[in-house]
């Protein structure tokens, strides 16, 4: 049945897939087989061709903790052999279940991932040893920006408006918390400073995108070129100048919490992190259960699927859109300050590096969803950590292929490769009163 | 509530949409707003419900002057509109739907889930909806859909209710309920505006009638008078009610569709294993509830349909799996069911519309090199053959009435050398004038011994273009039956009962 | 939509669908039409005050005007930023001659050195050094053009090619690999090439059209996030002997071009400008063949304009996709050719690019994604960097500034409204 409900057309920038081209009959449940078979293939040739001898150690603990857990030493090939075969049956119940047309539950990727890890792991690292806190810690903490960025760009797509320039507001954020630090001489005045100049490059992201209806991909791309240019010369003809006074912020300092952070294993990831981690953890829950549940959040969500729908109920549609993407903005900004006030502790030229773009791809791998999103910006921190990690120990991988893996999963997300994802279906769509 | 309108007058650039409409409606009456499309019916509601802004002339609800700035205060002053689109969001739940705007709130703006439930399980049992609050909204049949439509007018405690052209989608059996609902409401002693083209439903239900020409009042009519006193009230002219053809000369069996059998994207079978042929020299017209097959159907004749099986023939030559330039190549005419979407490239010039389809080869076309002066010289050929309304080849699509843009589609489509013609809702959204034009040239394509499918959800156009008419029910095919049968035979036909006594015409 | 109850011409119907004033894709819309009558019936006064009206309130002002406020702009931030200005600013109400003589000072510097670095140096006393300036803009103007025709081209079909970097880098090593790697002679080096740079270039596009054509990945996204795969694999190359890393040396840097796959210079060895410039004039013309008369071009115009009439007309839209975006991807490609065999023929590196892939978006949309347009946008754009370059070296302003009037200009012109309420003119008819 097709319904008589107006569904307002995305030619005007939107994000999902083009219904003109895309074949109408999907692989459906065949692709997460077809990957996970791919993947424990690879991970069994490399074994084969270069396989590695020796032990591999895996130390849970950090030397402060109050209990100890032990380090296990495990024999690299075997274990990773181990692990291929795990993967492979894990592979085999895929496979059962897309026969007999049963759905794919989440466990089966999630045990598969950590399976497919820990021989990744013991294979790369043998003879040598991973620190499991060090390379999840510094996941998370290396994560920090993107959940940000990823957050922002969930809250303003979900109201309709596509956040390219998450890059930009990154990049202001962190330019703006460098100075306010300084000047003031607490990272407090920073943070908020961030959050301040996120919301700033959202306001003329709506201006443009709200009020004068430009396409918002390209005001979005055209916005972190302004902030490039702009923070690349004020750097230069201000902040270097006067680096002492404008450009030496305090950093946050590490603020373990006293009994979570105690807790083994757990602890020393979660909870021994910056105060800019423990506001993340809160401004996700925050969001997530403001967007589902709240008054606020159903608006939102219904400017964002059905502009004219919600105008028609009296929702003030662009008056929410400007509200919701200068909040999202704020939350984007903030995410900022970790590069300035957490990472090192000054602003320097191009120092986000491109992770605004890499919060758009956790925006859409995370299929709008702020949980999801959060967990896809996690993904993508460990990679960059794990690559980190493998370069330190000598690892055989490439690290630019490393590096490379957070777009190339990206690419293969929204190439329906791990699901095709729906976004708002008035993302992009500007919305025009009469 | 009684609504007065005084003087309303709304212009678009230099468009005078209305032009000083006044019109009073009183508490438990139902009183219908009839118009041709584009005669500025939906625009006066719209001002009515805030969503324009009048240009000159004023609102009165019970005696008070009202000054809306956007629907909130229509809403708040007791005014319930049911969209011609619907106005809900598809993802969201009944319950969700209904208190969007209006929504009960517990701490810190939490939602009040189970408030909203409550109110549409309330409302919707007292007038017998059947509505379940936690059910999506777009998985809920179009009539469903409708009613949570009413529900959320009425969970807001709309006085006043305005039904923009609510039937359009409707089966005539849902068609019926709806009037029934409309009764009721009536009876509850709210004030009803029906706004309508469709002369029958007019008629049925309506206490007062008033017309709408061109933007003006033309008049109240009597609700008893006749079809053709209403018609031609609402063209400013008499107007053919029947299309002129002769008896058809037959002649082969030339397109024969056989198991066709097209899934859309969704999986879901939208055409249900059916076979029909169609002579040459013969229309054979396809009624049904939109959202039927049609769709599906011509597209999939068209190859715009990916997954179809079964046989489509044409002159023996089988189109199923093939391409769409190879269907057209094959003689294919397609008027596509929404010229904005599948017939018109809005940004290009008519001309540059008129070789849409014949962009691969002559005569627009040499060595890859657009032959601008030969396809100049067509378009003001087709300008003045088709009449189209213009200032000249040079202008866009985009800036033509209605009916002017599918007199190019038109022009386009029986300009090639057809071996069929594909007509989707020929006449959807266009003035009467150009209704006359198309149903004269469909008739003159099947004289020239083509022949022609045409789909219509409008039963009357049906009725007068058909040699046989076929209606779809669910994808399948409820009968073949003569041009003859009576109205009310197909109306129940096209929810899917059967009579027992019917016999199809074979060919 | 077809039912909308609104008189006619449907182009005042008020829900059209949205588009911006800023629709690359589309030649600006004539105005509506309401009848063919009504025009004859005007006056010749109210034609001539309707011209008047048009340029004041048309596109023509709009763009000119935006110019003007992004330059205002830059002048503030030149002003904000110098520090005589400031110091002078500290007494302005004791000595304010102090202050707009600083003021002056900074901004006429700076436009000046913009002046002499881009057009003509009218303190040196050769001519051919005092127009050697022409030159330079001419050479920085070659790869933004032959970039915005890239991204031009790719807007005619409603695709937004955000992934020029990604283009060039992988063109530019492409073309790089074959200039050192291989001893050949010049008629047969050059442009093997040029034309094996082209072609990487339009493989790396045409995997985003090919996956939006099969899968509907929408090209923004991967486009972008190929411009980092782009990256890390020239990266890659770079560490490999075999492949573009010079031996013995730990930078990620490839071993100069031979002289048989050099682009050779246009004016003899005094001036920089060599044969990449030509290359983007017969690209210009070659893309406005493309674009306006052959059939190629028509279809690209017909799916980006309406994407579903083009599938119902037999237009194959996946395929358009694809072959759009390596076209794209091609010129693109060309603009990385111009850099390592030309500009910068010292040996292929990771900022081979120079930023011109995103320069282009900004050539693209000045110049309305129309060869002529980009012409003359990536001509202005060229002679902003080769101005920028001079004024940082000798008025010491970063040439991050050309970055910001650059993007600025992009933005007002999108807004032609917004530009109107700045300088208070009067709206334009309701479209």
């Amino acid at each position: 049945m097709s319904t008589a409900i107006e569904q307002p057309t995305p030619d005007s920038g939107g994000l999902a897939p083009d219904t003109v081209v895309t074949p109408t009959r999907s692989a459906g449940t065949r692709k997460l087989p077809i990957i996970l078979g791919v993947l424990t293939i690879a991970l069994a040739i490399v074994l084969l061709r270069s396989g590695h001898s020796g032990k591999t150690r895996f130390q849970l603990a950090v030397d402060s903790d109050f209990v100890q857990l032990p380090d296990i030493v495990v024999p690299s090939g075997p274990t990773a052999w181990v692990m291929v075969v795990i993967s492979l049956a894990l592979t085999g119940e895929s496979v059962r279940r897309m026969l007999a047309h049963l759905r794919q539950p989440i466990w089966i990727p999630i045990a598969f991932a950590i399976a497919w890890m820990s021989g990744f792991l013991s294979w790369a690292a043998a003879d040598s040893r991973i620190l499991v806190v060090s390379l999840l810690g510094g996941a998370v903490a290396l994560a920090v920006p993107l959940v940000f960025g990823a957050l922002g760009g969930v809250l303003g797509e979900r109201a309709g408006v596509v956040n390219i320039a998450i890059e930009g507001q990154l990049l202001l954020g962190a330019f703006a918390a460098a100075i306010a630090a300084s000047t003031t001489g607490s990272p407090w005045a920073g943070l908020i400073a961030a959050a301040v100049a996120g919301a700033l490059v959202a306001l003329v992201l709506g201006l443009f995108a709200i009020t004068y209806f430009v396409d918002q991909v390209i005001v979005g791309v055209v916005l972190n070129v302004l902030v490039l240019g702009l923070t690349n010369f004020l750097f230069r003809q201000v902040l270097t100048p006067n680096a002492d006074t404008l450009n030496s912020p305090d950093r946050f300092q590490r603020l373990p919490i006293p009994i979570l952070g105690d807790i083994p294993l757990i602890g020393p990831i979660l909870f021994r992190q910056t105060p800019l981690v423990y506001l993340l953890y809160i401004v996700v829950v925050v969001v997530a259960y403001a967007l589902y549940r709240t008054r606020w959040g159903l608006r939102v969500r219904a400017v964002g699927e059905h502009p004219k729908a919600a105008d028609t109920v009296g929702i003030k549609v662009n008056r929410t859109r400007y509200r919701t993407i200068l909040l999202a903005g704020a939350i984007a900004g903030m995410g900022g300050a970790y590069y300035s006030l957490v990472s090192v502790s000054q602003f320097n030229r191009e120092m986000t590096g491109g992770a605004g773009y890499i919060a758009l791809a956790a925006v859409i791998f995370g299929k709008w969803d702020p949980i999801r999103a959060t967990l896809a910006a996690l993904l993508f921190g460990f990679a960059t950590n794990l690559q980190g990690v493998l370069s330190a120990i000598g690892s055989p991988v490439p690290s630019q292929f490393m590096l490379m893996l957070p777009y190339l999963v990206t690419i293969f997300a929204v190439a329906g490769l791990v699901g095709r994802s729906r976004p708002p279906a008035a993302d992009g769509v500007p919305y025009r009163q009469q | 509530m009684r609504l007065v309108l005084r003087g309303i007058t709304k212009r678009f650039g230099s468009v005078v949409a209305n032009d000083s409409i006044s019109l009073t409606v009183e508490p438990g009456e139902i009183h219908c707003l009839l118009g041709e499309n584009g005669a500025g019916k939906s625009t006066l509601m719209n001002v009515l419900y805030g969503l324009y802004k009048a240009d000159e002339g004023e609102i009165e609800l019970d005696g008070v002057v009202q000054h809306f700035t956007g629907p909130g205060d229509a809403m708040a002053a007791g005014i319930g509109m049911v969209h011609q689109h619907f106005m809900l969001i598809p993802v969201f739940t009944v319950a969700e739907n209904v208190m969007l705007g209006n929504e009960s709130t517990g701490f810190a703006g939490n939602l009040d889930l189970d408030a909203a439930r409550d109110r549409v399980t309330e409302i919707s049992d007292r007038f017998g909806f059947a509505v379940r609050p936690e059910a999506v909204v777009e998985d809920l049949p179009v009539g469903v859909q409708q009613r949570v439509e009413i529900i959320k007018a009425l969970s807001r405690d709309a006085e006043l209710l305005v039904f923009d052209e609510p039937t359009a989608v409707l089966t005539p059996q849902e068609t019926d309920e709806l009037m029934d609902i409309m009764r009721q409401l009536k009876e509850a002693g709210k004030a009803i505006v029906f706004i309508t083209h469709k002369l029958r439903e007019v008629r049925e239900v309506a206490d007062r009638i008033t017309v709408i020409r061109h933007g003006k009042v033309v008049g109240e009519a009597d609700p008893q008078a006749s079809n053709a006193e209403l018609a031609s009230m609402m063209v400013g002219r008499p107007v053919e009610l029947v299309v002129q053809k002769a008896a058809p000369t037959l002649g082969e069996e030339a397109f024969v569709v056989k198991d066709l059998r097209v899934v859309d994207a969704a999986g879901h079978t939208q055409v249900d294993g059916i076979s029909f042929t169609i002579r040459a020299g013969e229309v054979l017209a396809v009624a049904g509830v939109q959202g039927n097959g049609q769709t599906e159907l011509t597209e999939a004749i068209m190859g715009l349909q990916d997954d179809t099986s079964g046989s489509i023939t044409l002159d023996g030559i089988e189109l199923v799996g093939k391409s769409v330039r190879k269907v057209l190549d094959s003689g294919v005419g397609f008027i596509p069911e929404d010229r904005q979407v599948d017939g018109l490239v809005p940004g290009f010039t008519i001309a540059e519309n008129l070789m849409l389809n014949r962009s691969f080869r002559s005569p627009f076309v040499k060595n890859g090199a657009l032959r601008i002066g030969a396809l100049r010289a067509f378009a003001q050929q087709k300008l003045t053959e088709y009449d189209v309304r213009a200032r000249d080849i040079d202008s866009l699509a985009a800036n033509l009435s209605g009916g002017n843009q599918q007199k190019v589609v038109v022009a386009r489509e029986l300009s090639r050398d057809l071996r069929l013609l594909v007509a989707a809702q020929p006449t959807r959204g266009v003035d009467v004038g150009s209704i006359e034009f198309i149903h004269k040239q469909v008739v003159a394509t099947r004289d020239s011994g083509i022949p022609v499918l045409v789909v219509s959800t409008e039963l009357d156009e049906v009725v007068a273009l058909a040699d046989r008419i076929m209606v779809l029910y669910r994808g399948q095919i409820v009968g073949i039956v003569p041009a003859d049968t009576p109205r009310e035979t197909l109306g129940l036909m096209m929810t899917g009962e059967r009579p027992t006594d019917l016999k199809d015409v074979a060919v | 939509m077809s039912d909308d109850d609104q008189p006619t011409p449907e182009s005042e119907k008020p829900d059209r669908t949205p588009r911006s004033d800023f629709d690359v894709a589309t030649e600006p819309t004539e105005p509506a039409e309401v009848d063919t009558a009504e025009d004859a019936s005007a006056t010749p006064e109210d034609r001539s005050r309707s011209v008047l009206r048009e340029i004041a309130s048309g596109d023509a002002m709009a763009g000119v005007l935006a110019v003007f406020l992004a330059v205002f702009v830059g002048s503030v931030m030149i002003a904000a930023t110098d520090e005589t200005v400031r110091q002078t600013a500290s007494y302005i109400t004791a000595r304010p001659s102090d202050f707009f003589t600083a003021l002056w000072e900074a901004i006429s510097g700076a436009y000046s050195a913009m002046f002499r670095g881009a057009i003509f140096n009218y303190i040196l006393d050769n001519p051919a050094q005092q127009w050697r300036p022409l030159t330079e803009t001419l050479k920085f103007a070659g790869p933004l053009i032959l970039g915005g025709l890239g991204v031009g081209l790719a807007f005619r079909a409603a695709l937004f090619n955000i992934g020029g970097r990604g283009q060039m880098l992988i063109a530019g090593g492409a073309a790089g690999w074959i200039g050192f790697q291989l001893d050949l002679p010049m008629v047969i080096h050059l442009p093997l090439a040029i034309l094996v740079g082209m072609l990487f270039g339009a493989l790396w596009g045409g995997i985003a059209g090919l996956l939006k054509a099969r899968t509907g990945a929408h090209e923004v996204i991967v486009t972008i996030m190929l411009n980092y795969v782009g990256y890390y694999l020239l990266f890659y190359a770079l560490t490999k002997e075999w492949l573009l890393k010079t031996p013995g040396s730990v930078n990620p840097k490839s071993p100069p071009m031979h002289d048989t796959a050099i682009l050779p210079k246009v004016l003899g060895d005094t001036f920089n400008l060599h044969f990449g410039f030509v290359l983007a004039l017969i690209a210009v013309a070659v893309v406005w063949w493309l674009i306006n008369r052959s059939t190629l071009g028509y279809r690209i115009r017909a799916v980006g304009e309406n994407p579903h009439a083009a599938r119902a007309s037999g237009i194959n839209v996946g395929r358009t996709y694809t072959v759009v975006m390596m076209i794209a991807g091609a010129l693109l490609g060309l603009a990385g050719v111009n850099q390592v065999l030309g500009t910068v023929s010292s040996g292929v590196s990771l900022d081979l690019d120079a930023s011109i892939g995103f320069d282009a978006i900004t050539v693209a949309l000045l110049g309305r994604s129309r060869p002529l347009g980009i012409l003359a946008a990536g001509l202005l754009f060229g002679a902003f960097k080769a101005g920028g370059f001079t004024m940082q070296a000798s008025e010491n302003i970063s040439v991050d500034l050309v970055l910001v009037v650059q993007s600025l200009i992009v933005l007002f012109l999108a807004a032609p409204p917004l530009v109107r309420a700045i300088f208070r003119l009067p709206a334009q008819e309701a479209k």
